[in-house]
């Protein structure tokens, strides 16, 4: 086996230095009735050659964002990355660490998160960041299961207009907690939460209220009545937001938010066919033993220089059992790096320029689309890099058809119960020409 | 890696205007912002990002990169972390575009090749495990914990057993495993182990009962021994009504050998980022399906991939618990696992766990006269010393694995397990060559000997690493976690 | 009003004074737990029931909780400790006590060692 140094003489040696005979002495404190005595079904071996080979044919399969202009999103999105950021997160050093356990020996992984979590702070206007979660989704269901901590109720308002994925994830592990779940209901002209509506749950025992912002169809919500409400009854504000439109909207420490968490796919990630990318979490400085995961902060050496190291600890798994925050040990260490790595060089004035330009060209494709008779604008509130249209079109077989010229199309929404519906996502990668050509075939496909 | 000079953060290394990568023109006419959003959403002041050049930012991470020790740069033996050598081609592979570049909500007959992988994948990993099923969405091995536990929960929901609230966990378990009890709401109920290291049976005995929603179980457990009473074990607990989970961090030590399934087990975790070769990125992303037996298949999370005829559809699962995460998992990560079994073949994969095992009982064999040994008996793929012999010296366990480091050497584990004192936990993995154990060994008894003769050499460890011992009281006592501008 | 020093056999020091008795963890104890760095302190007015948790002890990789040594009511807590968690390991006599109770019932302290008890106890720990 190419990836095993022991030759054959070796394993001997070993065997005889051990006073055994054969390899299988070593497994003889396995019951006879356990050991397997066939041979495993599965392919292979294949050399390098062959390898590549294989994986190529089944790339070949698929027809990626290379090949087609893309206007999906709904949660994965075709951004631009920074070619420096696969160079870097392909260095063995970072790439091959485990944990770092021992921070004389991994500063290198330690300062990357503490600048990380640094950035996270700064994105969102909060005081602390843990060093990243699975994914937005199951982030924001631990964040839901902390204000139910934090607060000891437990009910969680949740909005209609949450991505129904989320939805789903937060509701499986809040009902393993047996945690009940009230809905805000949708404001079907502003496709915002209801606020005429607000009077219909029961805030006086709610952990926490959530809000997406944008929420799935791209629009903003209204957090400041939401944010009113919940912390008059004691509750916390707890936000899911998009990275990217943090370089435009107003961060959440400053609209009072309690626990925010994100999806960070958005940052310099591949899309993947959805994984992995990383969950963002962060919180105020009165929550922080609260935080679930990883976290790391500064100290000095025993010369009193300037180090990095995992802390809090006694919140996590490993110290503290049945009673720690959440289980979670692995997380997603080498994307929150990678999208270090994408703020750094994006910088201040380039982050800026990514969210200006998403908003931009969203605007300019909503508006173009608008032009074909038979669509029309699903929702009245202002939106940033997604919108829906309505249309009375079968959306899946126009997105087949325009499969054929080159587009993905935008989401049809009937997997989620809105067949009229079509969630479309302009990132700053579109230019105005894909944009052109994609509303002269849909104008041609629909009439 | 000795580079003493501190790195600046890379917020200290900006300077006002300075960019580093830059966006094509803006070609659609632009709409004033405050037309397109309200000025009460829009932040004042924008994120204080650094402002630095490209090459800046490629220095600065490459140096960071200089003060971290990765499996690439030297042995690595982390107890239950099975830190064994990242193919590159696997890199190589997941950065097809056909893989990398492909969105989860394309129709399906966009991404068939993806399917497929995720379908392969999937009935391999069953074969391994002796099991029916897989799901892949799990991201890390206590997210499949967690999932596995949920589609216990369910199982025993769905036939009308739903007080069945006790989860059965060894004292030696991870400490993942009482946690995730706790994320499903179950009560954790403690099993002790026996003088083998084992699993006490007769205690398990009295601990089954009306209640009992199942045992976790490691196997090798967290000793680096096997359970010799698998089968019992899972007799008692399957007599009981319960189920077995198998938490497979450490199933290095038995591709090929042993199938969970065949041993009782109804669920099986794979922690990919370990025993299939997915680097680990400093602390992910793994990946940690699991694969069930055919009763518990319809409750799975999902989507699952199913191949009809030459398709390949996503599908829910009958009794579905519903999804983990978002989409699919960490299809990347996976996709590398998939490549691994590949590489390997049946005869490949029985070849890393019996090497695994043949380099873990060389290593103990080497090192039981100078250390404790708790449990001298054949090991797995890893064992399990004591420090408990260097305290006469003024010197403890996290002495030695700071003095490791001097010598190029990430430490093992240690303080785990728990049942052991000053535990040092040691697994070398297949892919490391003699003559490394053979150095490391040697390293080992030098530094027992150090222990004795200049004990301070251990207690002011490390002396030759980018920082010094870190303090970290100080951090844990006043937390400080992230720059502010002086 | 006479003071008197008594320990538990979980390691806490008990001063009385009277009804109310001062709590805190021993020189041994905070030896063994290493460097405290966070204290979760009770409220006060809460009943704790002697023999149950009533605060807690990070060390950085360890939790241990705190035992209500007697029954009453918490009337004191050392919020010194929210910002020097420290003082435990420092003072743990005196600048590190943890809580005062004011007892149920007087006659409880009776079943605790005094100094020269605790320090045999401790040989054979």
């Amino acid at each position: 086996m190419r990836y095993i140094p022991i030759t054959e003489d070796e394993r001997r040696e070993m065997l005889t230095s051990l006073g055994l005979e054969k390899i299988d002495d070593l497994f003889q404190d396995i019951p006879q009735e356990a050991i397997f005595q066939g041979e495993l079904d599965v392919p292979g071996p294949l050399s390098e050659a062959e390898l590549i080979r294989h994986f190529r044919e089944l790339a070949a399969k698929n027809q990626d964002a290379t090949k087609l202009v893309s206007f999906l999103g709904a949660g994965v999105y075709d951004h631009l990355t920074p070619s420096i950021i696969k160079h870097i997160i392909g260095r063995g050093e970072f790439l091959t660490a485990y944990t770092p356990y021992q921070p004389e020996i991994t500063q290198g992984v330690l300062q990357s998160i503490f600048e990380y979590q640094t950035m996270i702070c700064e994105l969102t206007a909060m005081d602390a960041a843990n060093a990243s979660m699975y994914d937005g989704a199951s982030a924001l269901a631990e964040a839901c299961l902390m204000a139910c901590a934090a607060t000891r109720r437990e009910l969680v308002i949740l909005p209609a207009t949450l991505h129904p994925e989320w939805q789903e994830v937060v509701r499986l592990y809040l009902e393993n907690q047996d945690v009940a779940m009230v809905y805000l209901p949708q404001d079907p002209q502003t496709g915002t939460v209801d606020l005429s509506r607000l009077d219909e749950v029961p805030w006086a025992e709610a952990a926490c209220v959530v809000v997406q912002q944008p929420n799935f169809f791209g629009l903003l919500e209204p957090v400041a009545e939401l944010e009113k409400r919940v912390h008059e009854n004691g509750g916390l504000l707890v936000m899911a937001v998009d990275p990217i439109s943090l370089s435009l909207l107003k961060p959440p420490g400053e609209l009072n938010a309690d626990i925010v968490v994100g999806d960070g796919q958005s940052l310099g990630q591949a899309m993947g066919f959805g994984g992995p990318a990383f969950g963002f979490f962060a919180t105020t400085d009165k929550l922080i033993r609260r935080m679930p995961g990883r976290v790391v902060g500064e100290t000095v050496d025993a010369e009193g220089k300037r180090a990095f190291v995992l802390t809090l600890q006694t919140r996590e798994q490993h110290i503290r059992r049945e009673k720690a925050t959440s289980n979670i040990c692995s997380n997603q260490a080498l994307n929150a790096l990678a999208a270090t790595i994408y703020l750094s060089v994006l910088g201040k004035q380039g982050f800026r320029d990514v969210g200006y330009q998403c908003l931009q060209k969203t605007h300019y494709l909503k508006q173009r689309l608008l032009e074909i008779p038979g669509l029309k604008a699903a929702f009245s509130a202002p939106s940033f890099r997604e919108f829906a249209l309505r249309g009375a079109v079968d959306w899946a077989e126009i997105n087949r058809r325009l499969l054929d010229h080159g587009f993905l199309g935008g989401l049809p929404l009937a997997r989620f119960g809105q067949p009229e519906l079509a969630l479309f996502s302009v990132t700053e990668a579109r230019t105005k020409a894909e944009m052109d050509a994609f509303v002269s075939t849909l104008r041609g496909l629909i009439s | 890696m000795t580079v003493r000079a501190n790195v600046p953060l890379i917020f200290e290394r900006s300077t006002p205007g300075r960019r580093g990568y830059r966006l094509p023109e803006l070609d659609v006419p632009e709409t004033p912002l405050e037309e397109l959003i309200p000025q009460e959403y829009l932040r004042s002041e924008p994120p204080q990002l650094p402002e630095v050049s490209e090459p800046e930012v490629v220095r600065h991470y490459t140096q960071l990169s200089r003060l971290n020790h990765g499996v690439d740069v030297g042995f690595y033996p982390l107890g239950s972390c099975t830190m064994k050598y990242n193919p590159r081609v696997h890199e190589d592979l997941v950065s097809l575009p056909g893989l990398s570049a492909i969105h989860p909500y394309q129709p399906e007959e966009t991404v068939q090749g993806a399917l497929e992988l995720i379908y392969n994948l999937g009935e391999h990993l069953a074969a391994i495990a002796g099991l029916a099923k897989t799901s892949l969405q799990p991201a890390a091995g206590a997210h499949g914990e967690l999932s596995g536990l949920m589609v216990i929960k369910a199982y025993h929901n769905h036939r009308g057993e739903g007080h069945r609230n006790e989860m059965i966990v060894p004292d030696s378990a991870h400490g993942t495993n009482p946690a995730s009890c706790a994320m499903v709401g179950y009560k954790v109920v403690e099993v002790p182990s026996d003088e083998r290291g084992g699993v006490d049976v007769e205690a398990l005995r009295k601990l089954v009962g009306p209640n009992t929603a199942g045992l976790m179980l490691t196997n090798p457990n967290t000793l680096g021994l096997f359970d010799e009473n698998i089968c019992e074990i899972a007799e008692i607990v399957h007599a009981a009504g319960g189920l077995l989970y198998y938490d497979g961090a450490n199933a290095n030590a038995i591709l090929g050998i042993v199938r969970p399934g065949d041993t009782g087990f109804d669920v099986v975790h794979f922690n990919l980022h370990k025993t299939f070769s997915t680097p680990h990125g400093g602390g992910g992303p793994g990946a940690g399906p699991i694969v069930v037996s055919k009763e518990l298949a319809p409750f799975l999370p999902g989507p699952v991939v199913e191949k009809e005829g030459d398709r390949f559809r996503l599908v829910m699962p009958e009794h579905s618990i519903g999804r983990v995460r978002s989409f699919y998992g960490n299809f990347l990560v996976y996709a590398k696992a998939y490549a691994y079994i590949l590489s390997h073949g049946p005869e490949g994969l029985r070849e890393v766990s019996e090497t695994a095992v043949l380099n873990a009982n060389y290593m103990m064999n080497k090192l039981k006269d100078v250390f404790e040994l708790p449990y001298d008996r054949i090991c797995m793929h890893e064992f399990v010393l004591s420090g408990s012999g260097l305290k006469k010296h003024g010197v403890r366990t996290l002495d030695l694995a700071k003095r490791l480091s001097d010598y190029g050497y990430h430490a093992p584990t240690v303080y785990f397990p728990l049942i052991v004192d000053e535990a040092i936990m040691i697994e070398p993995t297949e892919t490391e060559a003699k003559s490394t154990l053979d150095q490391f060994i040697e390293v080992m008894r030098q530094i027992a000997k150090e222990a004795e003769e200049q004990p301070e050499m251990l207690t002011s460890a490390p002396h030759n690493t980018p920082v010094k011992r870190v303090d970290e009281a100080r951090a844990a006592r006043h937390p400080v976690l992230r720059w502010r501008k002086a | 009003m006479s003071e008197k020093l008594l320990y538990t056999k979980e390691h806490e020091w008990v001063l009385v004074k009277g009804s109310v008795v001062r709590v805190g963890i021993s020189d041994y104890a905070q030896n063994e737990l290493g460097d405290i760095v966070f204290v979760d302190l009770p409220s006060v007015g809460d009943v704790v029931e002697e023999g149950e948790g009533f605060a807690v002890l990070e060390s950085v990789k360890a939790v241990s909780d705190v035992y209500a040594p007697v029954s009453g009511r918490i009337v004191a807590v050392n919020e010194a400790l929210e910002d020097s968690p420290e003082l435990i390991n420092e003072s743990p006599l005196d600048k590190g006590w943890i809580a005062e109770i004011e007892l149920d019932d007087a006659a409880q302290v009776g079943d605790l060692m005094n100094e020269q008890e605790y320090a045999e106890y401790l040989k054979g720990v």
